[in-house]
């Protein structure tokens, strides 16, 4: 065991502390952060232009082949990168799903011609990606999707709905699992595409959140036409390339709120006083501080100990799971108590008045949704207990009868 | 960069497992919780022929040097079977504080049986009910002559000498005091754990030895405690997976309403969320783990994050998995209440929860400089 860098390492790690000290912001330095997951068309350009640097510096694909700008770096690496870029104020969010769930699908199915043309220009911002997975009748039962795909020659015709999905609206490809089969069992009858969203019969509708953001969308396809060249795996496979990507959402982290962090709380209780003294020296609020201090702690080494495995060329297993998990509700959990320590006045939902430019107001109606994007806390509990645990699986009715003979309602 | 044992480390563990899985079953815990027994002496001899005492102490003082990994792996074993010796007194606390705080001489005289297991030594801190430290200790010390009580001392019965924390003239000193003979009024405490005993030692005018380094040995005593508490740390974690291990199993083999207790989500859910308990703890314990073996600033802070986790992972698996049993977890003969109460013993052996909160506060908020932002965890 050794938390050190090799000298390999801490080379490479001084090389990225001198990129980001050049090119960005420290948090707590920088301006007013964007906690609410809206994308304008500023955050956009602040965005795309911030990974296109990050590109042309190397740093987008750090363990990716050299040929699409990447640095064919051990994994480890990734992790030196992530825990640098984590002390800045950077504005990644919009290529999350993209470069962290639908691309190590794209590279794991997709011929090299197709990933030569979709894999650079993702890492360099040009393009946005979307993950078209759930839909009003499968969200945690994800193979319960009805979005038909019928083949026509060289072509597949899409028709059907999908909801919940983050930044379409921005989004230049999609990464579909759609029906192609509706008279097998349900997780035998999918496949995967890969859509331009751009097309005509893509219709986009954005969903109003309760926190009053936008960000994700219902998108409608009506007679979409897509080229057998970009189905991603064989034809009734799409599960198991849905399980690549949503393996990844769980390491990554996908579009998850994970603000406000334990440094929240902190700056918070060094603002604020409990009766005399400043919040951080009660002994009440040290002990919720210190117990989640502990659970982030634990969970960010625990990614680490996920990733030596990964440089090892382990898998990622189900025990990333935790994570997101965790994060998650810790989130929710501080939010809720910030608000608390603020007594009356914690009401306010004004950046003049509110501490931390209302961090902890715009996290505490924000949260909940961190809870159900990419996993709900039970299915990721389900997740750690069959896949972690070996417990039995639950019990099934639908799982062994075709598709189009499960009753609906 | 790398966040998990050496190959030499893992086989030792491996080898440490099958050994005390033929040694200490729940019998032998038994035989201490009942009383027929004050420790399992043959257990103990044993991994003395096995060099598992001698394992981090340094060579010059008849130690194997393998350095701390190895210990925290043996502590893990050890605290998987709820080994009923007096491995954490007498080595994570005794021999570290004479490492740590005595005189070359002292070293020489005292570290040597410690590590070949032909003595045993443990450390006197704990002053009865409410949190000891520096502000409070009432036993004193004067011309090397010691006046007051300490309670409880684990396994202060079976210890041949006992390192004790006493007041005097330079602050805190720590001072020998050799058990055996009467010159020490010591007397056996009724607890709820499961392994160890508890005594309570009355000095009145008993002669004693200051370990040698001049000054304040306070520091030193807080240095020793934190690098108890990690190796304590893996012990916990030891008992987390086990308490896991037995709850699972047994709900897989349980059949309630025509299925498998395990296929309901109420208990699987129960025991996910004790696995996200366990691979916290453990992940804070590695980190601390590593803290030991570097010697590095954050030891402190690693210790405490440790500390706090395992406690708390260890609670909940150890309450948890007598839930999951049902009735038959509540009855003497079903092993789940010896980890339950192991739990608790180690929860408050070296100061509660609540304590070592505060302590990781304490660390947390000295270090705010924008360089130990840039390099901290």
């Amino acid at each position: 065991m050794d938390f050190n860098d090799t000298p390999e390492e801490a080379a490479f790690r001084l090389e990225v502390r001198g990129f980001l000290k050049a090119n960005a912001a420290l948090k707590g330095t920088a301006g007013p952060a964007n906690f609410r997951g809206e994308i304008g068309a500023a955050e956009l350009a602040a965005a795309k232009a911030w990974q296109a640097t990050k590109a042309a510096a190397g740093y987008a694909g750090i363990t990716l082949p050299k040929r699409w700008g990447g640095r064919e770096a051990p994994a480890i690496m990734q992790v030196i990168y992530a825990q640098e870029e984590e002390k800045y104020s950077v504005p990644t969010g919009v290529f999350d799903i993209g470069l962290g769930m639908c691309l190590p699908s794209v590279i794991h199915y997709a011929d090299p011609e197709l990933s030569d043309r979709l894999v650079p220009s993702a890492l360099r911002g040009e393009e946005i990606w979307c993950q078209l997975f759930s839909e009003p009748a499968g969200g945690s039962d994800l193979a319960a999707l009805r979005t038909r795909a019928e083949r026509a020659g060289d072509e597949w015709i899409i028709n059907g709905q999908k909801i919940w999905t983050s930044g379409a609206h921005l989004s230049d490809w999609g990464l579909l699992v759609a029906r192609t089969d509706p008279t097998v069992s349900k997780h035998a009858g999918l496949t995967v595409f890969i859509v331009d969203m751009k097309l005509p019969g893509i219709e986009i509708r954005p969903i109003h959140q309760m926190s009053g953001a936008s960000h994700f969308n219902e998108v409608f396809f009506t007679n979409l036409k897509i080229p057998d060249a970009y189905r991603l795996g064989e034809v009734g496979k799409g599960w198991r390339v849905s399980l690549t990507t949503l393996m990844n959402e769980r390491l990554t982290g996908g579009f998850i709120i994970r603000r406000p962090d334990i440094s929240d709380l902190v700056d918070l209780c060094r603002l604020l006083t409990v009766g005399d003294r400043p919040a951080i020296k009660a002994d009440g609020v040290r002990q919720r501080i210190a117990a989640w201090y502990v659970r982030s702690q634990g969970i960010k080494l625990t990614q680490f100990r996920t990733l030596t495995a990964l440089s090892r060329g382990k898998e990622p297993g189900p025990e990333n799971s935790i994570g997101k998990l965790v994060n998650a509700s810790m989130a929710q959990e501080i939010a809720d108590y910030g608000l608390d320590l603020m007594d009356a006045g914690g009401l306010a939902m004004d950046p003049e008045l509110a501490p931390l430019n209302m961090l902890f107001q715009e996290a505490f109606l924000a949260t909940p949704g961190s809870r159900i994007a990419g996993g709900t806390d039970e299915i990721l509990r389900n997740i750690i207990a069959e896949r972690v645990l070996e417990m039995p699986a639950d019990i099934r009715v639908d799982k062994n009868i075709p598709f189009n003979q499960i009753p609906t309602g | 960069m790398n966040f998990e044992f050496s190959e030499e480390s893992l086989m030792l563990r491996d080898q440490a497992r099958n050994f005390l899985g033929d040694r200490c079953s729940p019998k032998v815990v038994r035989q201490v919780l009942e009383g027929n027994q004050p420790y399992a002496e043959s257990l103990w001899r044993e991994m003395a022929e096995m060099g598992w005492m001698a394992a981090a102490i340094p060579e010059e003082f008849g130690g194997a040097g393998l350095g701390y990994e190895a210990l925290c792996v043996i502590a893990q074993e050890l605290g998987r079977v709820l080994a009923p010796v007096p491995f954490s007194s007498s080595i994570y606390l005794a021999s570290e504080a004479i490492l740590a705080a005595g005189s070359n001489e002292q070293r020489h005289a005292l570290i040597p049986s410690l590590a070949d297991g032909s003595k045993i030594g443990t450390v006197a801190l704990a002053e009865g009910i409410g949190e000891t430290n520096a502000d409070t200790i009432a036993t004193v010390a004067h011309n090397s002559v010691l006046n007051g009580a300490k309670w409880p001392v684990q396994d202060g019965l079976i210890a041949d000498f006992a390192i004790v924390v006493a007041r005097d003239e330079q602050g805190i000193g720590l001072y020998l005091v050799h058990l055996k003979g009467d010159k020490v009024d010591s007397s056996s405490i009724s607890t709820f754990g499961p392994s160890h005993g508890q005594s309570k030692f009355v000095f009145n005018k008993t002669e004693a030895e200051r370990l040698g380094r001049v000054g304040d040995h306070w520091p030193i005593l807080q240095s020793v405690i934190d690098r108890a508490a990690i190796l304590t740390a893996f012990e916990q974690i030891g008992g987390v997976e086990v308490c896991l291990d037995m709850a699972r199993d047994y709900a897989k083999g349980r059949t309630v309403f025509g299925r498998p207790l395990a296929s309901f989500q109420a208990i699987k859910h129960k025991l996910a969320d004790v696995f996200v308990e366990l691979e916290i703890a453990r992940s804070n314990a590695y980190y601390g783990a590593w803290a030991l073996s570097q010697e590095t600033s954050y030891l402190p802070r690693a210790a405490a994050a440790a500390r706090v986790s395992a406690t708390e992972a260890y609670r909940i698996a150890s309450k948890e998995n007598i839930q999951t049993h049902g009735g038959v977890g509540f009855t003497w003969e079903f092993d789940c209440h010896l980890y339950y109460r192991h739990a608790k013993t180690l929860a408050l052996r070296l100061g509660g929860a609540r304590f070592w909160m505060n302590r990781l506060m304490d660390h947390l908020e000295a270090p705010t400089s924008a360089e130990e932002r840039m390099n901290g965890f």
